[in-house]
C-alpha cells in the first residue's frame, strides 16, 4: 500500500531556528492522525507544509503520488480548517461555504445543492443566509469544516479546531468530528496541543518534540508504551521511579520502593544495557487493596499522604518506603469502598506488566 | 475637580467659538464684522456663484482633492500592506520617514518643493500642488490603513488561498472588500486635507488659485469679508460631514472585521 501522504526527511530552518528536524511520517488513506506536542514543537509548521503555506527548506512531501514541491497551496488536493476559523465576515454562510466552488464548473443550480448539502453535513441546515459575524464559536467552527469539506479534498487538515471552544462544546464537537471522518472516508490530520483530544479522535498519533517525532504510535499503544519518559510525562499523568537494571537479557529490575521485578520485552527500550534506569506506572495501574478486592500480584506498604476527592474518583499522594517522592494513584469510586484519610496505611497493589522501563 | 471642569469648558469655547462665529457672520446682513448683529440675509450667499474667479477656484480646489485623495490613498495601501504582510530589512526606518511628513512643517515642506521644482524648470500649477499634498497626505491615509491591514486575520488570506483563489483574486475578493471602509476612510480624509490646506497650494499654486489661497487674497477687500464667512461656512460644514463620513466607515470597518473600537481620530 502507498501512502496517501509521504514525507521523507524534511526539515525546516527558519534563519537558525530548525523548526522541523529530518520529519519521515506516512499517513494512510482514510485515517485520522493527529499531530500531538507542546506549543512550538513544530506541529502546526508540518500541517501548514503539508498545506502550502510553507515550503520545507529539504526533503520531499508526496500527496497521493504526486511531488508536492513548487505546488502552490491553492493547487493541493488539500483543504484547511483554520485556529481562527477564519469566517469570511463580508459574506454569508451559503457565501463562504461555496467559496471554493467559485471556479468551479457547475451550475448555479448545483453549486446550490453542493452548499446545502454541505451545510447539512455539519448540522446547519437553515444557515445559509445568515450572515457570517452573526455566528457563535461552534457554527463558526462549522462553517469552516462544511467550507474546507465541500471541494472534497483528499486530506483535510485542522488546526487546533477546538482550542476556542468551551468543555462541553469541544467534547461535543469531538465525537462529531470523528463521526464526520468516517462519513466522508476524507484524512484528517488534527494539530492539538491537548493530549486526550488526540487520544479520544485519532487512529494514530505523533507525538512531537522540538521538531521531531517522538513517538509514533496508536492511542493505547501511545498511552501504555511510551517510548522515553517525556512522552510519558506529556501524555496523562505518570509515576516515575528510579531503577537499576540488574540483568539486562532477563530484563530484572531493581526498583526504588516497589523492589525486585522482571519485565517482559515490550516494557523495555531496545538496547538496555546494566546500569541506572527509570520506570513509569500510570496512577491507575496501582490500587489501594481494600477488603475482599483481588490484588494484581505484587503488594506493596503505603501510607496515605494527600488526597484529592473529584466525585467518581479519588486521586491518593502515597509515600513508599525507599521511593524519592510520593507515589499517585487514582481510584474509582465504589459501592463499598471507603475513601481513606491522610495518615492512613495502606496496601498498594500493581502489576509487573504495568511497569514501563526508560533508558536513563 | 471643579477648576477643571471649567478649564475644559473654556478649552472647548477657545476651540470651537471663532468657528461658531463663522455662520452667525455669513448670515448677518451688515459688510462690518462685528456685533450687534443687524439682520438676517441669505445674500452672501447667493452672490457666491457670480464670481467667476471663486469658481474657478472651487473647480481647482476640487479637481487637486480628488486626484491627491486617490493618489495618496493608493500610495497608502501599498505601504501598509507591505508593513502589515513582509518582514524587510530596514522596515521601522522606512516606515518612519514616510510617516515624518505628518509632523514636518508645511513651510518647510513647501519652500523646499518650491526650490526644487523651480531648479527643475517645471512650471507650477495643479499638478505641482497635487505632488506636495501627496506628501502630506500619504502618512495620514498610511495611518488609517495601517490598522486596518494590521487588524486583518493572515488566516484570511490564506483561507481563500487554500480555497483555489490566486493571490490576486484573493486581494480582490477578500483582502480589499474587508479593508474597504479603512480606503473609503482614507480617501475621505485625505480630500478634506488638501482641499482646506493653505500653505503648500500658496506656494506651489501658480496662476490657478486653489480656494483657499484665493480666499485668503480676497481678504484684503473688505467688501467681500461677508462672502468670505458665506463660503467658510460651507467649508466648514462640508468638512465636519466628510470627517464624520469617515469616522462611520472606520467602526463599521472594525464592526465588520469583528473587532473591538480602540479610539482613532474622532
Amino acid at each position: 500500500m502507498t501512502a496517501l501522504i509521504d514525507l521523507k526527511n524534511v526539515n525546516k530552518y527558519y534563519g537558525d531556528y530548525h523548526a522541523l528536524r529530518g520529519i519521515n511520517l506516512e499517513i494512510a488513506q482514510g485515517e485520522f492522525f493527529s499531530l500531538l506536542g507542546p506549543s512550538g514543537c513544530g506541529k502546526t509548521t508540518l500541517l501548514r507544509t503539508i498545506a502550502g503555506f510553507e515550503a520545507p527548506s529539504d526533503g520531499t512531501l508526496h500527496i497521493a503520488g504526486a511531488d508536492m514541491n513548487g505546488v502552490p497551496a491553492n493547487a493541493r488536493p488539500t483543504n484547511m480548517v483554520f485556529q481562527s476559523y477564519a469566517i469570511f465576515p463580508h459574506l454569508s454562510v451559503a457565501e463562504n461555504v461555496g467559496f471554493g466552488l467559485r471556479k468551479a464548473q457547475m451550475s448555479k443550480q448545483e453549486k446550490m445543492k453542493s452548499v446545502e448539502e454541505a451545510l447539512d453535513m455539519v448540522g446547519l441546515k437553515g444557515f445559509r443566509g445568515r450572515a457570517a459575524h452573526a455566528l457563535s464559536g461552534g457554527q463558526r467552527q462549522r462553517v469552516a469544516l462544511a467550507r474546507a469539506l465541500i471541494l472534497k479534498p483528499k486530506v483535510l487538515l485542522l488546526d487546533e479546531p477546538l482550542s476556542a471552544l468551551d468543555k462541553k462544546l469541544r467534547e461535543q464537537m469531538q465525537s462529531e468530528l470523528r463521526r464526520l471522518q468516517r462519513q466522508v472516508g476524507i484524512t484528517f490530520i488534527l494539530v492539538t496541543h491537548d493530549q486526550e483530544e488526540a487520544l479520544i479522535m485519532s487512529d494514530r498519533v505523533a507525538v512531537m518534540f522540538e521538531g521531531e517525532i517522538a513517538q509514533l504510535a496508536d492511542p493505547q499503544t501511545l498511552y501504555k508504551r511510551p517510548v522515553t519518559r517525556k512522552v510519558g510525562d506529556f501524555i496523562g499523568v505518570m509515576n516515575f521511579l528510579p531503577a537499576t537494571v540488574k540483568d539486562a537479557a532477563a530484563i530484572d529490575l531493581d526498583v526504588a520502593g516497589l523492589g525486585a521485578v522482571t519485565i517482559a520485552e515490550d516494557q523495555a527500550p531496545s538496547g538496555i544495557t546494566p546500569g541506572a534506569a527509570e520506570v513509569g506506572i500510570r496512577p491507575e495501574m496501582m490500587s489501594i487493596l481494600f477488603e475482599g478486592e483481588p490484588d494484581r500480584g505484587q503488594i506493596t506498604q503505603a501510607t496515605i499522604k494527600d488526597r484529592a476527592y473529584y466525585g467518581d474518583m479519588t486521586y491518593y499522594d502515597v509515600d513508599i518506603e525507599d521511593a524519592p517522592k510520593p507515589i499517585t494513584i487514582s481510584m474509582k469510586n465504589m459501592i463499598g469502598r471507603p475513601v481513606l484519610e491522610v495518615g492512613d496505611t495502606a496496601r498498594v497493589s500493581w502489576d509487573a506488566r504495568s511497569l514501563v522501563l526508560f533508558s536513563a | 475637580m471643579k477648576s477643571l471642569r471649567t478649564y475644559a469648558i473654556l478649552y472647548l469655547i477657545f476651540l470651537y467659538a471663532p468657528i461658531a462665529l463663522l455662520p452667525i457672520f455669513a448670515f448677518n446682513d451688515a459688510t462690518i464684522i462685528a456685533f450687534p448683529l443687524t439682520g438676517f440675509t441669505t445674500q452672501w450667499f447667493t452672490e457666491l456663484p457670480q464670481i467667476p474667479a471663486l469658481i474657478d477656484s472651487v473647480k481647482n480646489s476640487l479637481y487637486i482633492a480628488v486626484i491627491t485623495a486617490i493618489l495618496s490613498t493608493l500610495l497608502g495601501i501599498c505601504a501598509a500592506r507591505a508593513a502589515a504582510k513582509y518582514s524587510f530589512r530596514f522596515k521601522r526606518p522606512i516606515m518612519g520617514f514616510i510617516m515624518v511628513p505628518l509632523v514636518l512643517p508645511e513651510i518647510i515642506v513647501a519652500v523646499s518643493l518650491l526650490v526644487i521644482l523651480l531648479q527643475l524648470g517645471l512650471s507650477l500649477g495643479a499638478w505641482t500642488v497635487i505632488m506636495g499634498h501627496v506628501l502630506i497626505c500619504t502618512p495620514f491615509c498610511i495611518a488609517i490603513l495601517n490598522s486596518a491591514f494590521q487588524n486583518l486575520d493572515p488566516a484570511m488570506e490564506e483561507a481563500a488561498i487554500d480555497l483555489g483563489e490566486t493571490p490576486w483574486s484573493t486581494f480582490r475578493l477578500v483582502t480589499l472588500p474587508l479593508v474597504s471602509p479603512a480606503i473609503i476612510s482614507a480617501l475621505l480624509i485625505s480630500f478634506t486635507i488638501s482641499l482646506d490646506e493653505f500653505i503648500i497650494a500658496f506656494f506651489l499654486t501658480g496662476t490657478e488659485p486653489t480656494l483657499p489661497v484665493y480666499l485668503w487674497s480676497q481678504l484684503r477687500f473688505p467688501a467681500r469679508i461677508p462672502v468670505v464667512m458665506a463660503l467658510g461656512t460651507i467649508l466648514v460644514a462640508g468638512s465636519i460631514l466628510l470627517l464624520i463620513l469617515a469616522e462611520m466607515m472606520r467602526r463599521r470597518g472594525l464592526r465588520r472585521a469583528g473587532l473591538q473600537d480602540k479610539g482613532g481620530f474622532l
